[in-house]
């Protein structure tokens, strides 16, 4: 076997994890929270993608140089994805928390569908050319054969994007109270938690990680539509569900398997089926384990 | 409240939406150019649009908390009420009827043409409804059984010439099967991991069909796919077209009395209980296995059938038919209707499939329509337009 | 003559936490048996491993209804009812969108047989089917004395007519052993005494054994021929109630909570 094509192939599985990672984040402390798939995430990420090369464009026209215009475009990717996240869940599934969850999961539906086509009708169906706001580094030349320069940026924010976030939830007072309201919302409620405010700031956060994958991956390939966010979403979602949804080590697990399984699925035997696999993948596992890999089997209340 | 306060909330909404779209709705870059287009007007709109749709949305919310207090007893609504009047029963049959029979007459062959298509429609919503509905189970892959129908006819008349009468019973057959078939694995996964493997399913077909070049023809699909024919007729394009009609028609018609008998029966109210609570479900000696199958596997009958029928009607097949979005619509018009109701799905689909074809200059914002009307529905009317108030078993002494 | 239940030994545990420690229980023909305990000493695991929600860790759960025992632990929830077993929830569990009726009807799934063809053509012997179906429900509901109920919603029945209807939608099941999961929560004394009475009449009458959970001191003693104790998943004493009310160790088990009737 060739060793350099296998790094290769393990290192790309490896970017690829971790966009899924940043994605699948949100979707896991989303539904550890309020048990809701937030189907419209994937639109979160792709907005914060747009957000970001419009902005990039415009500071760069105005001849910004490359170091503010990466820094403004990233700021405003994050901060119009946070507000897009707390707007919707104030519109789309605030009203419908006592409601049964297939109604909120609906809600979740068109919301996706919803932003989809706002972003398609205030921009474009075409794909728009995103510029590389990742330069090659010097130093890294020697591998970069195996690993370009973006992938280690990719990789490198993925982890500490990871590390802030368990801090947050380990150490800070939001996140205590981010955790208890997961275990009984109501009985957090009685404790004087605002379960409203800690719920806002469970989508804020998971915006941003997701903006920040949505301009990453963006930059990565190159270009962006109004439709990356839906298989993104998606795979995203696999990942979250792999891991153990709820659970955060177990989305960022999830995501990695995914990434490799992939990116060696496409490296040694076809590419026309990758997004097959993913699927079948996710069957499989559920089918012998429903609650995931990290996930706690859950036990009837009877 | 007062006025004063209505008044800042909606001006603070309105700034809030302002700066929410000012770069997705003001900005344009142009890429080729390097130029940018601002686009201030847009900006306006959004802001006078969200001060008044802002007051809107706070009187219904407060409206609908009102109202939630004391419409426990109101009971059912016009609509229910008139459909549960026996003596409007008949004279509505025969008017539906002859509407119906003429339709093809009094129109022209474009509206005739509108009308098939919404009519799969509400074949579509209708075995979903036996899923969803009846079963409570989000089936987010439904479309992939309307592919299993429309491409069981047109390979197997393009393999072994079999013609529309014998692929339609097989399109539906073949559909349960695979009912079964993906229904199976999934049994013992609860509800929004169901919809999302369902979804995952649906991909897949989707995605095989657009691969598997040596058995679908990938991406560019199969063309002359024959329109159904009368024994010793040759039948103009016309005639064809409205014969097509009065196939799904009868259909439709066909659809509606087995799934009617399926709901008042043994196997309905199993359906019903599994919904209502799986754990007591069980308890009462139901196998939670063989009911759940049951549902998908004649949920998709129905998507199989009208699948044969869009593969005749087009003529012409190709994967891009069954993307998930086709799934979400079918979704729709079962949510818009009233889940559960089959009034309310024959409206649903009818009113989501019509309005837009009707409205062309409306066309490029039908998916946004359809979006903001899933939220919308939800938040307000969860019910759908017809809400289901389901027709229970009446004891009657003798 | 073998008893109609026995339970041999019976372990479950919840990862570290062993819920019920080898429990030995019977229950003889015709005979009504309570299972009491305080809160959390794992009566209702007990009942759901009997019932096939959870299979027991170890130990053998024995049905014997016609004169052959049979083991049953491991066995799917729906296949137990089909073999005679009923049961009751504790948290009322009844179909929400359906009437008391429909409710009852449920019940008699596990003795009918109209499959997808006979709901479809809905022929001779559907409709013979049907009919029998609507006239056993409302037979059992006059029974238990909802009749007055029949056409309601489940849900607008008051709170101990809900727990009747249980009752009721289990008895449609045909079953040789009827497992009540606190009939009594939350009645009040005029209600548990028709219910009091109401249990021996489906013994006496219908000749289904009852195993009972129940808080209510003056209803077990008065209705069980046998009692169990049981604490912390251990069986901590058995017999007659007189020897129940007299025996330290439930007097300790219970201290706090009263004992009298």
């Amino acid at each position: 076997m060739d060793f350099e094509y296998f790094a290769q192939l393990f290192l790309g599985g490896l970017t690829r994890g971790s966009i899924y990672a940043l994605i699948a984040l949100g979707y896991t402390m989303v539904y550890g929270i309020i048990e809701l798939i937030n189907f419209a995430h994937g639109e979160i990420y792709m907005i914060g993608a747009f957000t970001g090369l419009i902005i990039a464009s415009v500071f760069t026209m105005l001849g910004f140089p490359t170091l503010a215009v990466v820094v403004l475009a990233g700021m405003a990717a994050i901060v119009y994805s946070c507000a897009y996240g707390f707007t919707m869940e104030k519109i789309a599934y605030k009203p419908l928390r006592n409601a049964p969850r297939l109604s909120a999961l609906i809600s979740a539906i068109g919301m996706s569908l919803f932003l989809q086509n706002y972003v398609l009708l205030a921009q474009t169906s075409d794909f728009l050319p995103f510029p590389s706001l990742i330069p090659d580094f010097e130093f890294w030349e020697p591998y970069a054969h195996i690993l370009t320069s973006p992938e280690l940026v990719i990789i490198i924010t993925t982890v500490v994007v990871m590390i802030l976030l368990t801090f947050l939830i380990k150490f800070t007072q939001i996140g205590k109270a981010m955790r208890a309201t997961s275990q009984d919302k109501m009985m957090a409620a009685l404790l004087g938690i605002n379960v409203d405010r800690v719920i806002s700031v469970t989508f804020i956060v998971g915006s941003a990680t997701a903006a920040i994958g949505g301009i990453l991956i963006a930059s990565h390939i190159g270009q962006i539509n109004f439709y990356m966010g839906f298989i993104a979403g998606i795979k995203a979602f696999v990942a979250a569900v792999l891991g153990g949804i709820g659970s955060i080590p177990g989305a960022v697990l999830g995501a990695l398997v995914l990434g490799w399984t992939e990116s060696f699925f496409t490296g040694y035997i076809s590419s026309d089926y990758e997004d097959v696999f993913a699927f079948l993948f996710l069957v499989v596992i559920l089918i012998f384990r429903p609650s995931g890999i990290l996930g706690r089997a859950e036990t009837k209340k009877v | 409240m007062t006025a004063k306060d209505e008044i800042k909330k909606s001006f603070l909404a309105s700034i809030w939406f302002m700066f929410l779209t000012f770069p997705l709705m003001v900005i344009k870059v142009n890429t080729v150019t390097d130029t940018v287009e601002w686009r201030w007007h847009n900006m306006v709109l959004v802001g006078i649009g969200a001060f008044f749709l802002s007051m809107l949305w706070r009187y219904l919310l407060k409206r609908q908390a009102d109202g939630s207090k004391k419409e426990k007893k109101e009971g059912p609504g016009i609509i229910q009420r008139l459909l549960q009047k026996k003596e409007l029963t008949l004279p509505g049959i025969i008017i539906i009827g002859c509407f119906t029979l003429l339709f093809p007459h009094i129109f022209s062959m474009y509206q005739t043409n509108i009308m098939i298509s919404a009519l799969i429609y509400v074949m579509l919503g209708l075995g979903l409804n036996i899923v969803i509905g009846l079963a409570g189970l989000l089936d987010l892959g439904y479309v992939a059984f309307f592919a299993v129908g429309a491409y069981s006819y047109a390979l197997l008349n393009l393999h072994y010439g079999v013609v529309f009468w014998i692929a339609l019973p097989l399109g539906g057959l073949l559909a349960a099967l695979f009912g079964i078939i993906l229904g199976y694995p999934v049994l013992r996964l609860r509800g929004d991991y169901l919809a999302i493997v369902t979804l995952g399913f649906g991909e897949i077909i989707r995605l095989v069909l657009e691969n598997w070049n040596e058995f679908s023809f990938g991406p560019s699909g199969i063309a002359n796919i024959p329109k159904p024919g009368l024994p010793g007729t040759d039948l103009s394009l016309q005639g064809s077209t409205i014969f097509i009609f009065y196939i799904i028609v009868a259909l439709v018609i066909f659809t509606i009395f087995v799934i009617n008998r399926l709901e008042n029966s043994r196997i309905g109210r199993a359906w019903i209980a599994l919904k209502d609570d799986e754990i007591a479900c069980q308890s009462m000696g139901i196998n939670k296995a063989k009911t759940k199958l049951r549902a998908f596997a004649l949920g998709a009958t129905w998507a199989g059938m009208g699948g044969v029928v869009f593969a005749a009607k087009t003529t012409f097949i190709n994967p891009a038919s069954f993307t998930i979005w086709e799934s979400v619509i079918i979704l729709c018009t079962v949510v818009l209707g009233g889940m559960g109701s089959i009034a309310g799905v024959i409206s649903g689909a009818l009113l989501l499939i019509l309005l837009p074809e009707y409205l062309r200059d409306f066309g490029q914002f039908r998916m946004i329509t359809f979006g903001a009307v899933l939220v919308l529905m939800m938040v307000f009317r969860p019910g759908g337009m017809i809400e289901n108030v389901r027709k229970t078993y009446k004891f009657e002494k003798n | 003559m073998k008893p109609i239940l026995e339970v041999k030994n019976m372990t479950m545990d919840f990862g570290g936490l062993r819920a019920i420690d080898s429990l030995d229980l019977y229950i003889n023909k015709g005979e009504i048996v309570a299972l009491i305990g305080p809160n959390g000493a794992g009566k209702t695991t007990f009942f759901n491993c009997i019932t096939g929600i959870y299979t027991p860790t170890s130990g053998d759960v024995l049905i014997n209804p016609q004169g052959k025992q049979e083991r049953i632990n491991g066995l799917k929830t729906n296949i137990v009812t089909r073999k005679g077993l009923a049961r009751t929830f504790q948290n009322i569990r009844l179909f929400t969108s359906m009437t008391v009726l429909e409710n009852v009807m449920v019940g008699c799934h596990a003795v009918t047989h109209t499959g997808v063809m006979g709901a479809i053509f809905r022929g001779k012997s559907t409709l013979a089917e049907e009919k029998f179906i609507v006239e056993k429900s409302y037979e059992i509901l006059k029974k238990i004395g909802l009749e007055k109920y029949v056409d309601e919603l489940a849900v607008n029945l008051p709170y101990g007519a809900q727990r009747l209807l249980e009752i009721a939608r289990a008895m449609a099941t045909d079953p040789f052993l009827l497992l009540l999961d606190e009939p009594a929560a939350g009645m009040n004394p005029q209600e548990t005494a028709e219910l009091d009475e109401l249990i021996l009449k489906i013994r006496d009458n219908e000749g289904i054994s009852i195993l009972l959970i129940e808080h209510d001191m003056k209803l077990v003693m008065s209705l069980s021929e046998r009692i169990y104790v049981v604490d912390y998943g251990k069986k901590i004493g058995e017999g007659v109630p007189e020897e129940i009310r007299n025996n330290p160790v439930v007097i300790k088990a219970y201290l706090g909570e009263e004992i009298d009737a």
